[in-house]
């Protein structure tokens, strides 16, 4: 057990800890931003350096601010004496000890874990795209067509309402109606 | 380098705390919170796994870990859309509020 990755480690599980626990809201986001960075350095430590940069890039980047952005558009409905943890609480700490409990004595108990270390592999970031662009061709497309999708779909989701739902009949037969509203603007 | 069981108890801890999360905050982002740290523990699997594996140069496990991380994105917008979209018509993100499935 090396002490790089110790620290690693020990900052992750810490920064974790502090993202599901803590009071105000952006305090986790800043934890979950430092442990996302762990398992960057994670990453990078076990000799994938194409997936920590990408993890730094969506993770850190991306995802990160997008959960600060949702917390400043949502940020009026806490108040300090809100309850911080749902009712039924108890049972989900305790789902989360039997399952943490039942991972680790599989893991404590299994024989197919590897005793020795290999040798680093000498992965290029050439090479991963090589991979993507001939052998995994066709999940690259069907997750650019993912992203598309999520895209468009986040943006009809969370779409401004329009403030009157129910047009008035007059307005109704103005759009429907055969002539270009562009023409009565300019006589 | 460490072995392997190291970075799997990193995993399954994260992968608990993530569920920990999950299932007692009451804000639908931190909900969202804990998901997100449960799909890193399994990036952080397929990686340790790709690593201390065989045959390395089969570049399974980063490619899952690419794919996964797109997904993980592509999950993390729509969902906050819907948080978004939730409070608007709710004014809160209190999950024990939004309760109108109930039954």
């Amino acid at each position: 057990m090396s002490f790089s990755f110790s620290l690693i480690a020990a900052v992750t599980a810490a920064a974790a800890v502090a993202a599901v626990g803590m009071r105000n809201l952006v305090h986790c986001v800043l934890a979950l931003t430092l442990a996302f960075a762990g398992l960057a350095a994670a990453y990078l430590q076990l000799g994938a350096q194409f997936v920590g940069f990408v993890q730094i890039l969506v993770y850190v980047g991306a995802v990160a601010i997008l959960i600060v952005f949702a917390i400043l558009l949502t940020r009026g409905s806490e108040s300090a004496n809100t309850p911080m943890l749902s009712k039924g609480w108890i049972s989900g700490v305790l789902i989360a000890v039997l399952v943490l409990g039942v991972l680790i004595y599989a893991l404590a108990s299994s024989s197919a874990l590897p005793r020795g270390i290999p040798p680093a592999p000498d992965i290029a970031v050439r090479q991963v795209g090589d991979a993507l662009m001939r052998r995994f061709v066709l999940p690259l497309e069907i997750v650019g067509l993912l992203l598309t999708a999520a895209l468009i779909g986040g943006v009809i989701i969370a779409m401004q309402e329009p403030k009157k739902p129910a047009a008035s009949p007059e307005q109704g037969r103005a759009q429907r109606g055969p002539t270009d509203p562009t023409t009565h603007s300019h006589p | 380098m460490s072995p392997l069981p190291g970075y799997l108890v990193l995993s399954s801890f994260l992968f608990a705390i993530g569920l920990a999360g999950a299932l007692i905050r009451r804000n639908a982002i931190l909900v969202l919170v804990g998901i997100e740290l449960m799909l890193n523990a399994a990036n952080l699997n397929f990686i340790a796994f790709w690593r201390f594996s065989e045959h390395p140069e089969a570049l399974t496990g980063i490619l899952f870990v690419i794919f996964s991380i797109a997904v993980a994105a592509a999950e993390a917008a729509v969902g906050l859309a819907l948080v978004i979209s939730i409070y608007r018509h709710y004014k809160t993100t209190n999950l024990d509020q939004v309760n109108r499935l109930q039954g």
